[in-house]
Formats: structure tokens, C-alpha cells, sequence
């Protein structure tokens, strides 16, 4: 009964999807604000609907109730309570069932928010969100459907892949598909104001904080996933260019290209058009990162044409679009800008630059991502790229990008001296070749690393020194350092919070640099007692014990001595796990933080026969936790650029009440 | 005659026992090679540039699977039997197809993944400067109004944009009067 009702909820959202799509057309078509309201109504009740059907599932999988095939197919009875729960983005059905969920959320929100300040975009907005909403629940309803009923109950449940029991993939998938969804947000308004030809900035004003909200969320996805790769899978890595990881990767990539293009347009009124191109190329992205991500396309052409959901994902993004490209090209004579570049040394040809870049390093991981189906398509061989491509590739593109974020913020809008920059580059570019200097004295070698290390100290800088620009000038108006630079934050959230996203991506950078480069690694089969070094450390093997762990777990736990520099530093504990009911073996990690490096250990193999011997892997992962702090450095930053400000706030809806709503 | 028959018979057999010996030795050959002790470390080198053949898109050294433990082993017996890293690595490429190689030679068909992108680099590139240019030829006659010290204050930006912003602009305004 109560698996059938909670398809009913999804039957019933369907409907109010398809009904705000006909009633927002109709109303605008006739020019009866009544249809248009009840359009906006019947979006928010999708968010209740999907809601209840998400509970009724919740419901189903702590209750066990097995007759459901998903709940078979993700959970078993003796899993704990908090798994049973987020077993609802365990697995297909369930997934697409939660994605639908919070593109309810988002688009309920959007639309009641906007409602009364956006009297003509909504209309064309509820459609487009509208159809992507029917898209998805259409999936959920007609072929993945969540609470199916097995033939026969079965007396227990398959249990949650042991991949998915981490924390860190507990909250991944939602990050992600948050940004995802996000995404739906600023396309919709964007498609909207192409449809309805109001081509001013507006729908980059309204949706700027969606924008920002879903990139956050898409970014601390990718860094929570390279954490959970780390810490779980046991490869020592945190980043393998896997189609995965680039199917979020891109839908990044797009959205970080419209976030600093629209800037252009706010300020200079230039590239409508491209700005427009850009959020569809991210909504775009976001559809096919499911895609891939749902349908396994990339590992075999042949899963696509079995997956019954791959050809129907392929057909949405061509009729999404053609669609969106169709009203481009309507519209191309008023997208036209009126505003010219007056130089090459500009902040609109920086951020130009920086689309340039960006696309360009989008568009190699998009060839990678996709050389299997090609190669497969056209040769009969699948082939791989493999991790080394993409680094001898992207490496030249990543660099020029950096350095590009370092010297931009010192151009002016307009036009900007050659000399005065010039003149502003030369102490910073010296004090890192300074710094390079010590390194090389210190005993770094490899003119990879070398350049790399010059070009992040050298936006460092750069980037520091916007900081204490900004904080100096408060100062002159008798602020204290402390006060003058809170005020320089709270008062220029987008700027100085987009500095710090600047910050945490070069603090990242010096970490992927010191990871990439100096990552040691050896692998030995050590006797109790037995010792082995790697670098500066030194690892004594003590012992290894096997028992049982919760659920359907054995656990085998080595105990280690770590050594630094023959100074003793405390245990290890790595362990290998193994889940007998899919007799699925994981590899668990531990490792020895500090500032400058992991000591990170793998025990990836013992037997009982040989119990006074065990197989180890270990890592040395220079800089690796830079990567960490930077992700964190660049969540703050985000949080600063989308945090509301309240005189902003107030001074933009004063601005636009009188057009748009003159009876309030 | 019959001695000498006898005595060469001898010598035929004794040749022949040599012959078989030489052959016990020849045999012998690979296992005395095989102790040549391969490190672990030196089975990883190899197996870091290739895929494992099952799994998708997970390379040998890490692979926990047994069928990679038992790749592997094959790497290390081949390694220990005096293949190089790259013969070893053009033994599973033959036998696996290119497909398994992460680092995949820069010929064939596999070209096209190092030629596309730099073609669509080079292309985009002389489009976005071609667009750039024909900007810049436009704007050409109204640059001399900018000055690069007032630009900020000088030029008519629109007051809805100073509006929530004036702070920066006055910011801005001291930077350059440094």
C-alpha cells in the first residue's frame, strides 16, 4: 500500500509538471495572469508530491519491506538506520527519484521567490523548468520506477554497496546533484528572457545567486569526492580523470566561464549572446554528466543501447538544444552588443581570456571523456585515455590559466597601461623567482615543477597583494587593519570573495603540483619486525589481526610503527576489508598528516597461513593536504561572494518595483 | 672393423649423452633466469601505464581484483624472464588490444586524441582573435576619450551599476592615485 502510494505522488508531480508547462504557455499566449499564477502553483506542488513520494521510499527502505525491488536491490535488514536512509541515492531508481527531488526543491524555491518581482520572465521560466521537471519524472514513472513490487518477497535485501557506506559518498552524491540541479535555475531564466526578448541583465541579476549556489555545491562535490577517493578506494590518489569525475568536471568548467563572463555584460553591456551560449552549454553538460554517469556509456556503446534510459537522455539534450539554439539564432540581431573592446589590456579581454582557457581545457576533457564511444564507434576497440594524457595535455593550459588569474584583477574595465601593469608584475615576478631559488637550494630539481611552483607563488602573491590594496586604501579613511579589511569583505562580497576562491584554487594548486610531481610510492612484503623506508620515514610491521565487523564485514587490521627522520611518531592502523555477502574486497588506508606530507599506508595483502607476513603499499604524498585546505579556502570564498547583502538586495528591488509591480 | 665400429658407436653415444646434457642445461637456462628476483616496485612501473583489462578505466598497480594480482604476476614473470618494461607493455597491447595501454603510442588511430585538440585549440584560437580584432577595429575611434587614470570616473557608466558599488569605484579611485 505504501509503495503505491508514493508512485501515486510521483504520477501526481508528473501531472502538475505538465500542467504548469500547458498553463504558463496558455495564460502568456492568451494574456491571462490567472493561468500564469495557477502554472506557478502547480510547480511548487511538485515539491510537496515529490517530497511525499521521497518519505514514503524513506519509509520503505527503514521498514525493509523487500516486496519493492529497490529496496531489495540497496538495503538488507541488518543494516543501520542512517544507511537505510541514504540508501535512497544508492542505487538507478532511487537516485533519479532524489534528483527529481531537488529540482522540485530548487525550482519551487526560484519560482516562489521571483514570483512578484519577475512578472514577465515567469511565464517562459515555468515552461522551460517545467519541461526538464517532466523529463526526469517521466523517467522515474514510465522506466526506472522506484517502488516496483518483486513476484515473490524475498526474506532479505542485497545490501548497500560497500562503496557507498563511506561518509564522504553519503553526502558526495547529493552535493553533486545539487549543483546539477542548480544549474536548471539560471538556464531556465536565460531561455526565458531569450524567449520573451527581454534581453537586459535581469536574468543574470535574479539567478546570479542560484548560479553561485549550484557551483558551490558542484565544487564541494568534486572536492568531497576526491576526499572519498582518497580515503577509500586505497590508490593513494584523490583525482583519476575517470568519465565520472569529468562528467561533474565539465558542467564546472562551463559554469566557471559564465560566472566571470557575465561580469562583462553587468558592467559593459557586451556578450549577450555568449553569456547565453554558456549557460546553455553548462545546462547541457549537467544533462549529459547524468547521462554518462547513469547510462555506462563510456564503458561499452552496447550498455547504452541496453540501458533503457541512454537513447532517452540523448534525445532530451538534441531536443534541448536545438530548441535553445533555435531561439539563439531568432534573437542574434538583438543579442548583438553595442558596446566595442576599446583594448587587448582590459578586465572584459581578461575575462575573455579566461573563457578561452577555460573552453578550451573543457573541450579536451570532453574529446578524452569521449574517445572511448569514438574509438569503439569507429575502430571496434575501446580504447582508454588514460590519466598521463590528460596531464601532458592540460598541464600547459592549467598553467596559463593561473598565471592569467594572478595578473587579471590588475587589469581596469575599459583599458588598463601596459606600463602601470608591467610596473606592478615586476617585484612580485622577482620575489618569486626568489622563492624558486630557495626551493632549488633546498634541493628541488625538475624545471616541470620548477615553472609550476614559480607561476602559483607568483599569483599568490599577486593575489595577496589585492587583498592589502583594497585593505590599504580603507585604512587611509582611519580604519584600523582589522576593521578595514572586514569592511573591504563585507562591502565587495563578489569581489573579495571571488579573490578568495582565487586563493584556495592556487592554494590547491601547489598541492596538485607537489602530489603530481614528488608522489613516492614502494610496495614490499615485510615480516613481523621487518622494516622498510620511504623518504624521511621509516615503517615497522608489528602485527596483523582478522575479525569480525558489523554487518557482513571482515576486517583484517595491520598495526604499524612510523618513524621520522628514526624518531618514533605513533601507529597505523591500515586494514582490508571484505563484505562476504558480495564478497567484495576494499583496500582502507591510514595515514600520517602533517603540512607537508602523507605518509599513507595500504596493507593489500595477508592470509592466516602466513600471518607473521603482510604486503604493503605506501604513499608519500607531498603537499597533498594543500589540496584539502584550498578546497576549504575555496568553499569560504563562495560562501562570501553568495552571501546576500542586504543594502544590495534592497537597492536592486527598489529599482525594479515600480516597472514591474506598480500596484504594490 | 668391429672395433672400430664399437669405438665409434662409443663416441656417438657419448655424444649423444653430451647433447642430451647440453639440452638439460639449455632447459635449466630459464629457471636459473626466473631467480632473478623482480621487485614489487618494479612490477608496479609496469603496470602504472596500463589499464586493467576488465575493469574500466582503473589502472593494473591498483587494481584489487584477482584477475589484475594474476596481470600482474604475468608482468613479473615476464620482467624476471628479461622482457623490458616496454615489450611487456607491447605483449598486452598485442594481446588486449591498445585499449590497455594509458600512455597510448602517438600514431594510428590513437593520433586523432593528440590532433583534435590541438586543432580545435589553434582554430578556436585564430577565430577568437580574428572576433577580438574586429572589435577592436571598431572601438579603435572612440579610444582617445579614455584616459587610463580617469577611466572609472570619466567614462558615463550607467548610475544603476555605481549605485550598489560607489564604494569601489572610490576604492579604485585611491589605488591609482597612489
Amino acid at each position: 500500500m505504501i509503495p503505491e502510494l508514493g508512485y501515486i505522488a510521483l504520477i501526481l508531480a508528473l501531472a502538475a509538471a505538465v500542467f504548469a508547462a500547458g498553463a504558463a504557455y496558455y495564460g502568456r499566449h492568451t494574456n491571462q495572469p490567472r493561468w500564469i499564477e495557477s502554472a506557478r502553483n502547480a510547480t511548487i506542488a511538485t515539491f510537496p508530491l515529490i517530497t511525499i513520494s521521497c518519505l514514503l521510499m524513506i519509509y520503505s527502505l527503514v521498514q525493509g519491506d523487500f516486496s519493492v525491488e529497490y529496496v531489495w536491490r540497496v538495503s538488507s535488514r541488518d543494516m543501520p538506520t542512517y544507511l537505510k536512509v541514504t540508501a535512497l541515492w544508492g542505487g538507478q531508481a532511487g537516485s533519479l527519484l532524489f534528483w527529481n527531488f531537488l529540482l522540485s526543491v530548487f525550482t519551487a524555491a526560484a519560482m516562489a521567490r521571483n514570483w512578484r518581482k519577475q512578472k514577465e520572465l515567469m511565464p517562459y521560466a515555468i515552461m522551460v523548468a517545467s519541461f526538464t521537471q517532466i523529463f526526469f519524472l517521466s523517467i522515474s514513472v514510465f522506466v526506472e520506477h522506484p517502488f516496483a513490487r518483486l513476484p515473490a518477497v524475498p526474506v532479505d535485501g542485497n545490501g548497500l554497496n560497500p562503496l557507498l557506506r563511506h561518509p564522504g559518498m553519503i553526502i558526495h552524491p547529493p552535493m553533486l546533484y545539487l549543483g546539477f540541479v542548480g544549474f536548471t535555475i539560471p538556464y531556465s531564466f536565460a531561455m526565458s528572457a531569450l524567449i520573451s526578448g527581454k534581453l537586459d541583465d535581469v536574468w543574470i541579476k535574479i539567478t546570479r545567486r542560484w548560479t553561485l549556489v549550484a557551483w558551490l555545491f558542484l565544487s564541494l562535490g568534486l572536492v568531497l569526492g576526491g576526499r572519498w577517493a582518497y580515503d577509500v578506494l586505497g590508490w593513494g590518489g584523490y583525482w583519476a580523470w575517470d568519465p565520472v569525475e569529468n562528467a561533474s568536471f565539465m558542467p564546472w568548467l562551463a559554469g566557471t566561464a559564465f560566472l566571470h563572463s557575465v561580469m562583462i555584460q553587468e558592467k559593459r553591456n557586451m556578450f549577450k549572446m555568449w553569456n547565453i551560449f554558456l549557460i546553455l552549454l553548462t545546462y547541457c553538460l549537467v544533462i549529459y554528466g547524468t547521462f554518462i554517469v547513469r547510462s555506462g556509456v563510456i564503458s561499452s556503446v552496447h550498455s547504452f543501447a541496453q540501458s533503457a534510459i541512454g537513447p532517452l537522455f540523448f534525445a532530451f539534450i538534441a531536443v534541448m538544444f536545438v530548441f535553445s539554439a533555435y531561439w539563439m539564432l531568432k534573437r542574434r540581431v538583438d543579442l548583438h552588443s553595442e558596446n566595442r573592446l576599446n583594448s587587448l589590456l582590459s578586465r572584459e579581454a581578461a575575462f575573455l581570456y579566461n573563457n578561452f582557457l577555460i573552453l578550451a581545457i573543457l573541450l579536451v576533457v570532453f574529446l578524452f571523456t569521449n574517445y572511448p564511444i569514438f574509438s569503439e564507434l569507429i575502430t571496434g576497440e575501446k580504447g582508454f585515455v588514460g590519466p598521463p594524457v590528460y596531464e601532458q595535455a592540460l598541464a600547459p593550459l592549467f598553467v596559463l590559466l593561473l598565471l592569467l588569474m594572478g595578473v587579471a584583477p590588475l587589469t581596469m574595465w575599459y583599458r588598463s597601461s601596459a606600463e602601470r601593469i608591467g610596473m606592478s608584475l615586476r617585484w612580485p615576478a622577482l620575489a618569486a623567482l626568489v622563492f624558486i631559488g630557495v626551493l632549488f637550494a633546498l634541493g628541488i630539481r625538475g624545471w616541470g615543477a620548477l615553472l609550476g611552483f614559480w607561476v602559483v607563488s607568483f599569483s599568490l602573491i599577486l593575489t595577496l597583494l589585492e587583498f592589502w590594496k583594497g585593505t590599504r586604501a580603507r585604512m587611509k579613511k582611519g580604519e584600523n587593519v582589522f576593521v578595514a579589511y572586514s569592511n573591504l569583505m563585507a562591502r565587495n562580497r563578489r569581489r573579495y570573495g571571488g579573490y578568495w576562491i582565487h586563493l584556495g584554487v592556487i592554494v590547491m594548486a601547489f598541492g596538485i603540483i607537489g602530489v603530481e610531481i614528488f608522489q613516492e610510492q614502494t610496495q614490499i612484503r615485510l615480516g613481523v619486525g621487518e622494516k622498510v623506508s620511504l623518504g624521511r620515514y621509516e615503517m615497522q610491521f608489528l602485527s596483523a589481526t582478522r575479525y569480525a565487523g558489523p554487518d557482513d564485514l571482515i576486517i583484517t587490521e595491520a598495526t604499524v610503527d612510523v618513524y621520522d627522520n628514526g624518531r618514533y611518531v605513533g601507529q597505523l592502523h591500515p586494514r582490508s576489508e571484505l563484505y562476504t555477502r558480495t564478497n567484495q574486497p576494499m583496500t582502507i588506508p591510514n595515514a600520517r598528516s602533517t603540512i607537508t606530507e602523507d605518509f599513507y599506508v595500504l596493507m593489500i595483502n595477508w592470509e592466516p597461513a602466513t600471518a607473521d607476513q603482510a604486503t604493503f603499499r605506501i604513499y608519500l604524498n607531498p603537499l597533498i593536504n594543500w589540496v584539502w585546505a584550498g578546497g576549504v579556502i575555496f568553499v569560504i570564498g563562495t560562501l562570501v561572494a553568495a552571501w546576500p547583502d542586504p543594502a544590495v538586495e534592497r537597492s536592486l528591488s527598489r529599482r525594479r518595483r515600480p516597472a514591474a509591480a506598480p500596484t504594490d | 672393423m668391429p672395433e672400430l665400429r664399437s669405438k665409434q658407436i662409443r663416441v656417438r653415444r657419448l655424444a649423444a649423452a653430451l647433447f642430451v646434457l647440453l639440452g638439460f642445461l639449455l632447459l635449466a637456462l630459464p629457471a636459473l633466469a626466473q631467480d632473478v628476483p623482480v621487485t614489487d616496485d618494479e612490477v608496479n612501473a609496469v603496470a602504472k601505464d596500463l589499464f586493467c583489462p576488465v575493469c574500466e578505466s582503473t589502472p593494473l598497480d591498483v587494481c584489487p581484483t584477482q584477475a589484475c594480482a594474476d596481470w600482474r604476476e604475468l608482468i613479473r614473470q615476464q620482467l624476471s624472464e628479461g622482457s623490458t618494461p616496454e615489450e611487456v607493455q607491447a605483449y598486452f597491447a598485442r594481446q588486449y588490444g591498445d585499449g590497455v595501454l594509458a600512455n597510448p603510442p602517438k600514431s594510428g588511430f590513437t593520433l586523432i586524441l593528440w590532433a583534435l585538440p590541438v586543432v580545435a585549440v589553434i582554430v578556436g584560437g585564430v577565430f577568437f582573435t580574428r572576433y577580438v580584432r574586429t572589435l577592436r577595429t571598431s572601438a579603435a575611434e572612440v579610444d582617445e576619450e579614455f584616459e587610463e587614470d580617469v577611466v572609472e570616473t570619466a567614462v558615463p557608466i550607467p548610475a544603476k551599476l555605481i549605485a550598489p558599488d560607489d564604494y569601489k569605484s572610490r576604492l579604485e579611485e585611491e589605488l591609482r592615485n597612489r
